[in-house]
Parts: C-alpha cells; sequence; structure tokens
C-alpha cells in the first residue's frame, strides 16, 4: 500500500465506503504522517463512516480550527506593526488561503506566518517586528550571513510571548535557486483579502509549485499538491484562467516546474488541467510519483533511500556544490547537526 | 511489523513492533483489556530499531507513531514495554482534541470522581494506585479525560508505573499477579507495571461525575490548603495538554469545573495519611 | 499630533467569566486565555467597542485626570493590553 490510497480518499470521498479496518488505520496513519488529516477531515464531513473513525475525524477539525484561529491571529499582530509604516503585507501559503477563505485552506494544517513584503522595504519590516517582541531564532553571525546572501526571506523569527515563527519573504524562491521570479510583480498584482492581501490567483498556484519542485526535498510533498490541486479545482472556471497561468508561469522563469507539477497533481488527484499546457509523458515524473507517494500502511516513509536523494538534490537546487559543503562545514564545526 | 491492538478507556491504540517479544509482554500486561469493536485505532505506536544496524545488535527501540517528539531518545531492548506505554502517552498527549486531557490521576466512588493533579513526582500515582485498593475505583495514574460537552470525567486506566520505593509500597497491598517485570535503570530508576483491578479495567468506558479537585504533595507534613477558583483554573491549563487547542470548549469546560468542584492543596507524609485526607475531604464535599 | 484611541474588544468577541476575585477572559479572534485581575476587567469594559483616549479612559473610569501616579498605572496596563493584543490603538 502507498500514499495513493490517502489520494485517492481525498480525491474521492466516496472511496472510504469501501475501507475495512485495515484500511481506515491505514489511512489515519499516512493522512496524519502527511499531516493532511485536517483537510481529510474535512472532505469527509458528513459521511457515514465507523463510529471511530468519526471520532478521529472530528478529532482533525478541532485541531485545524485552532490551527486556523492561531495562524490568522498571527497575522493580524504582523499586520498591526506594518500597515501603520505603510508596508504591504501579502500572505503566502496557509495563512493566505485562510484569511481568502479558499477552499485550500479549509481543514488544513497551517504551521509558521509566511508573509511577502517589497525588498526595499524589508529593512524596516524587520526592525518594526523586532521593536514589537519578535526575535532571531537563530542569531549567530554565520546564520544570519547564509539567509541573507542565499535565501528567499529573512532569518526566521519567533515572538517571544506566543512562539510562533514569522518568516518575512522578499521573494519565492532562495537567491540561488535557478529560476528568478519576478517579485516586485508579486506584490504589485497582489488581491485584497479581507484587512489583509494575498497573491493573485495565478501566482499563488505558482508559488505553490515554486514550494513543491523548485525549492525542497518534497517534504510534506502531498499536502503541498493538494494545496495545488484545490486551487486550481477553485480558479480553473474563471475564463481565460489557463493562458494566464501559463503567461505568468512563463514570467517568473517557473514554466516547466508548473508543468510538471500540473501533470502529478493530475494522475495523484485527477486534477482537471488544461491539456497544453501539462504536455503529457515528460520522463521523471515517475520519481516525483514515488517520493510524494512513498508511505506504507503505518505512514511510515518507504523507499528511504530515494528520500535521502532527493535531500542531496534540494540542497543542490538550492546553492552550487561547494557552497553546499562550505555550508555543511560550518555546521559540523559549529556543533550542528546537519 | 506484529501488531497488538488494545483499548484504554475511550481510546484504542494499534501498537506495531519489529520485534515479536515486547509485544507479547504488552500482550500480558494488557490480557483483560477489551479489542476495540470495530478494530479502528484512534491512534498508532511503532516500537522499531533507530537505525536497521541496531535491530539485532545490541538493539535499541525509537518510539514513532502518528505523532512523534524529535527529541524522543530511543531506549534499551530491555525496555521496550515502557517505550510503548511511553509511545501511548505520546500519542494521546500531542494528538487528542476532543477530550480535555488533564495530567491527573483520578478516582471514582458512587459516580463520583476525585482528580488528583500535580508535576511527576507529587506522590498522585502511588496515591491513586492505593486508594484504588481502598475500596475506590482507580481510573488512572497519568490522564483524566474532561468530555467538554457533558463535564463528565472518562478513565484512561493504563497499568500504572510504580517507582522506585512505590514498588514495595504496593506490593504490600496487592498480589505478585498484578504487577509486570521489573525495569532497571530506566530514565526513570526502577519501574515496575501495576494492574488496575479487574473492576477497573472492565469499568473503563464508564465515566463519572468530578466532584473534588486535588494537588497533592507527598513528603510534606500534614496540610490542607483552599485553592481558589482562579488558582485552580490556572493550575488546570497547566496541567493540561490540549487546554489550547480546544478553544472555546475548553474555556467553557474548565470554567464550569472549577467553578463547581471545589480545589484543595493537600500535603501528606504517608500513604495512609494521603488517604484518609482524600476520604475525608470527599465526605465534605458533598459525596 | 493628537492622542491615541485606543479600543477592545466588545462582548461578542470577548468572554468574560469571574472566578472568585480573578476573571478569566476568553478572546475569541485570537483562541487565547487571558486571566486577569482588577482593574483590566473595568479597562476593557470601558474600552469595549470604544475609541478612548488615555484621559476620556480615566474620565470613564471614574479616576483622577491629574494624579501621575494613576496615569502612569493606567499607561503600564494599556501597554501590556496592547502587547497581548486585546487592547488597539483605533
Amino acid at each position: 500500500m502507498d500514499a495513493r490510497h490517502l489520494a485517492r480518499a481525498l480525491a474521492d470521498p466516496d472511496y472510504v465506503t469501501t475501507l475495512d479496518a485495515r484500511g481506515w488505520n491505514a489511512l489515519i496513519a499516512m493522512a496524519r504522517a502527511e499531516r493532511l488529516d485536517g483537510s481529510l477531515a474535512w472532505r469527509l464531513k458528513g459521511m457515514d463512516v465507523p463510529a471511530a473513525a468519526r471520532e478521529i475525524l472530528d478529532n482533525a477539525l478541532v485541531n485545524a480550527e485552532a490551527n486556523r484561529v492561531q495562524a490568522l491571529w498571527e497575522a493580524e499582530m504582523a499586520r498591526r506593526v506594518l500597515t501603520p509604516l505603510g508596508i504591504p503585507l501579502v500572505l503566502l501559503k496557509g495563512t493566505a488561503f485562510a484569511a481568502a477563505g479558499l477552499d485550500a485552506g479549509s481543514g488544513r494544517l497551517i504551521g509558521d506566518l509566511d508573509i511577502l513584503v517589497p525588498r526595499d522595504r524589508l529593512d524596516e519590516a524587520e526592525a518594526a517586528l523586532l521593536a514589537a517582541g519578535w526575535s532571531w531564532v537563530k542569531d549567530n553571525p554565520y546564520d544570519q550571513a547564509y539567509y541573507r546572501q542565499h535565501m528567499h526571506e529573512l532569518p526566521p523569527l519567533i515572538h517571544d510571548e506566543r512562539e510562533r515563527m514569522i518568516d518575512v519573504h522578499h521573494t519565492i524562491l532562495p537567491l540561488t535557486a535557478g529560476p528568478k521570479p519576478d517579485a516586485a510583480a508579486l506584490v504589485a498584482d497582489s488581491v485584497e483579502a479581507g484587512s489583509f492581501r494575498t497573491l493573485s490567483p495565478e501566482d499563488m498556484i505558482i508559488h505553490a509549485v515554486a514550494h513543491l519542485l523548485a525549492d525542497g526535498d518534497l517534504q510534506g510533498g502531498l499536502r503541498n499538491l493538494w494545496d495545488i490541486d484545490r486551487l486550481i479545482r477553485e480558479f480553473s472556471e474563471t475564463p481565460g484562467f489557463w493562458p494566464r497561468l501559463l503567461a505568468r508561469a512563463r514570467h517568473h522563469q517557473l514554466a516547466k516546474s508548473t508543468s510538471r507539477a500540473l501533470r502529478l497533481t493530475a494522475h495523484i488527484f485527477d486534477t482537471p488541467v488544461d491539456k497544453h499546457f501539462a504536455w503529457h509523458g515528460r520522463r521523471g515524473d515517475v520519481f516525483y510519483m514515488g517520493r510524494l507517494l512513498a508511505r506504507d500502511d503505518w505512514g511510515r516513509e518507504s523507499r528511504k533511500l530515494l528520500g535521502f536523494a532527493f535531500y542531496v538534490r534540494s540542497h543542490w537546487l538550492r546553492m552550487p556544490p561547494l557552497k553546499l559543503v562550505r555550508h555543511l562545514w560550518t555546521k559540523w564545526r559549529m556543533g550542528h547537526r546537519g | 511489523m506484529h501488531s497488538l491492538t488494545v483499548t484504554v478507556g475511550p481510546r484504542a491504540f494499534r501498537i506495531g513492533s519489529i520485534w515479536r517479544a515486547p509485544l507479547a509482554q504488552l500482550a500480558a500486561l494488557y490480557a483483560d483489556y477489551p479489542q476495540p469493536a470495530d478494530s479502528i485505532a484512534h491512534y498508532r505506536i511503532r516500537l522499531d530499531a533507530p537505525r536497521w544496524m541496531r535491530r539485532h545488535l545490541r538493539p535499541q527501540v525509537a518510539i514513532q507513531g502518528d505523532y512523534t517528539l524529535p527529541e524522543a531518545v530511543p531506549l534499551p531492548y530491555s525496555q521496550a514495554i515502557l517505550a510503548a506505554e511511553m509511545g501511548m502517552n505520546l500519542q494521546i498527549a500531542l494528538g487528542e482534541r476532543r477530550l480535555m486531557l488533564l495530567h491527573a490521576a483520578s478516582v471514582e466512588k458512587a459516580g463520583k470522581v476525585v482528580i488528583l493533579t500535580g508535576e511527576s513526582g507529587s506522590g498522585k500515582s502511588t496515591l491513586a494506585a492505593m486508594l484504588g485498593e481502598a475500596g475506590w475505583r482507580l481510573m488512572g495514574d497519568e490522564f483524566a479525560l474532561i468530555d467538554p460537552e457533558t463535564g463528565q470525567a472518562f478513565p484512561f486506566p493504563r497499568p500504572v508505573s510504580l517507582k522506585n520505593e512505590a514498588i514495595a509500597a504496593m506490593q504490600a497491598l496487592a498480589g505478585e499477579e498484578r504487577f509486570g517485570p521489573l525495569l532497571k535503570d530506566t530514565p526513570k530508576g526502577d519501574i515496575r507495571h501495576f494492574r488496575p483491578s479487574a473492576d477497573a479495567v472492565a469499568r473503563m468506558a464508564e465515566p463519572g461525575t468530578p466532584t473534588l479537585i486535588l494537588f497533592p504533595r507527598f513528603g510534606a507534613n500534614w496540610a490542607i490548603r483552599p485553592v481558589g477558583q482562579g488558582e485552580a483554573f490556572v493550575r488546570l491549563t497547566q496541567a493540561s495538554t490540549n487546554y489550547t487547542m480546544l478553544g472555546e470548549r475548553g474555556f467553557s469546560a474548565l470554567t464550569r469545573l472549577v467553578q463547581s468542584v471545589p480545589a484543595k492543596a493537600i500535603d501528606y507524609m504517608s500513604g495512609a495519611e494521603g488517604i484518609s485526607i482524600v476520604e475525608s475531604l470527599f465526605e465534605g464535599a458533598g459525596a | 499630533m493628537a492622542a491615541d484611541r485606543f479600543a477592545a474588544p466588545d462582548s461578542d468577541t470577548l468572554r468574560v467569566t469571574p472566578l472568585e476575585g480573578l476573571t478569566a477572559l476568553y478572546h475569541r479572534p485570537s483562541g487565547q486565555t487571558h486571566v486577569v485581575a482588577e482593574p483590566v476587567p473595568e479597562i476593557l469594559t470601558a474600552l469595549a467597542g470604544a475609541a478612548l483616549s488615555l484621559d476620556d479612559l480615566l474620565a470613564a473610569m471614574g479616576l483622577p485626570a491629574d494624579d501621575g501616579e494613576i496615569r502612569a498605572g493606567l499607561s503600564g496596563h494599556l501597554s501590556a493590553l496592547q502587547a497581548s493584543g486585546l487592547v488597539w490603538v483605533a
């Protein structure tokens, strides 16, 4: 059994009516391992399922709701610091989905607060947050310099009282990654969502793609892919959506990754995607599929070696090899792990 | 992976292990515990080798499951049973969002529940185990589970982990068949598991009404001090692993609990003294 | 520059439960619980759904406007409440 089991339940809730106890145990284990149990519970709301399964799903809904409230409150606290300075604050990822009331946010787990600010206002935003109760998580000079030279965000900040992290981005990919998204356009074309702003629909999808394929080792990959499925289903009905998405992906130098993400989500979640855009049968997809679906029925990551390969690859994508060695070496010398 | 499913109070656990022997030990310890009705477990725990090399050669047990703590260090193989118990605690402490978890022991008589809460070392486990041999139903020594809708307390009657001197104290009160194997030199010293009575296990699905909240402290001179609602509220939020994640339901449940149930801090020097304090306060609480 | 005007949540968003001298607050937008002693509940009541300057607040609470110690104490409470998000500058 692999995570296709979970993907199927997410995409087609009726599938769970066929499950026996073993199938349910595996489904819950995988959903929790992928941190998709809230999303699953949302999809299975109101369905007739065994009593224990209902308790487990309701448990996940309570968790998701508390998580949503905390995430939006954290955004509000950041807003109270930054808006008086006239710094536009664009929410990213889970908090953005929740603020905009998007389906992608329903039941979704939200971790750190991710925001995007214009690069020329970054220093101001940083100073204001530091003055308002946030502190560095890592304040050694090496980490500070590393983030500032290579990354797409400030070194992470944590609020002293609430102990929640904020990632202040100035673009959506590390500076060392190949593609160079147009960060100014991301901010300029952002849209209103209540008292906040979010990326435009197309940019939101492209950011999810960047996060999934261009910036990482596919950790939490299935969760990110589920975001893409939900966003596409919600936005693709608007006239002109596909050409706009294509043009925008090209503009941000992320057309290839976007195309791959569309193929993957169509394969895994049966997402309706535009055939012209998602060129078929590209080699390499099978490796991504294997990695995204690598879970056994205890929720364990199967195919460990494949996972390691992706870990190396993700560092490779972000940094040329020599930089990586230097980075790891400095970590070792300082007694940090990896 | 070998596996075993066990129901403890309102929650079912599926325990998997790459070794057969620890599951046989667990099966003996949980012999009277029922299987879940539909075999779907609320939580899964896995006993796994931290690195596959260690599976046979000087094996160690990594505690994993639906919820894990990155900093959880592996235990030696001889303590696999303890690893399973810690894994069960961890699952419910990190994962539970419907019942409010209080890090507390609880005992029941005539449908009325006394909640004993305090830090590890306060003596609450031993006191609850002793009460369990003195005419009370032992509901649990680690977690009391409060249903936010009804205010009722559910049992979580796991075998009690007796530490060091408490082992001999309980051996004076109960027969050898109630004890699990001696685990020496664990992170908490010597440990023996002590199985709740057959009656406590048989009634594990039966909740009760909270009637008295106690903050015990073992090893100090006899003293009883009333605890105000505000202080009780704060101390119980601190004793809860999931209060903040229950949202307003948690707030309603906990304010109602401290408004309707008297709370006392008690100090006692011996088990007998502790029992007599609990019994006299229980009668005074209108029970 | 005009004096800051302060506001606090209205009774729809803040649940207030007295607990023998202390007060437990549940703030719905943040999901946070606060346990406070007087004069915090009184401050929150005066500012609920309002926008008062420090002088307005002193008057609303029946406190003298010219007592430096009282002004400083109230200011201190307002900063702490702002940090917790229960009070904001309107």
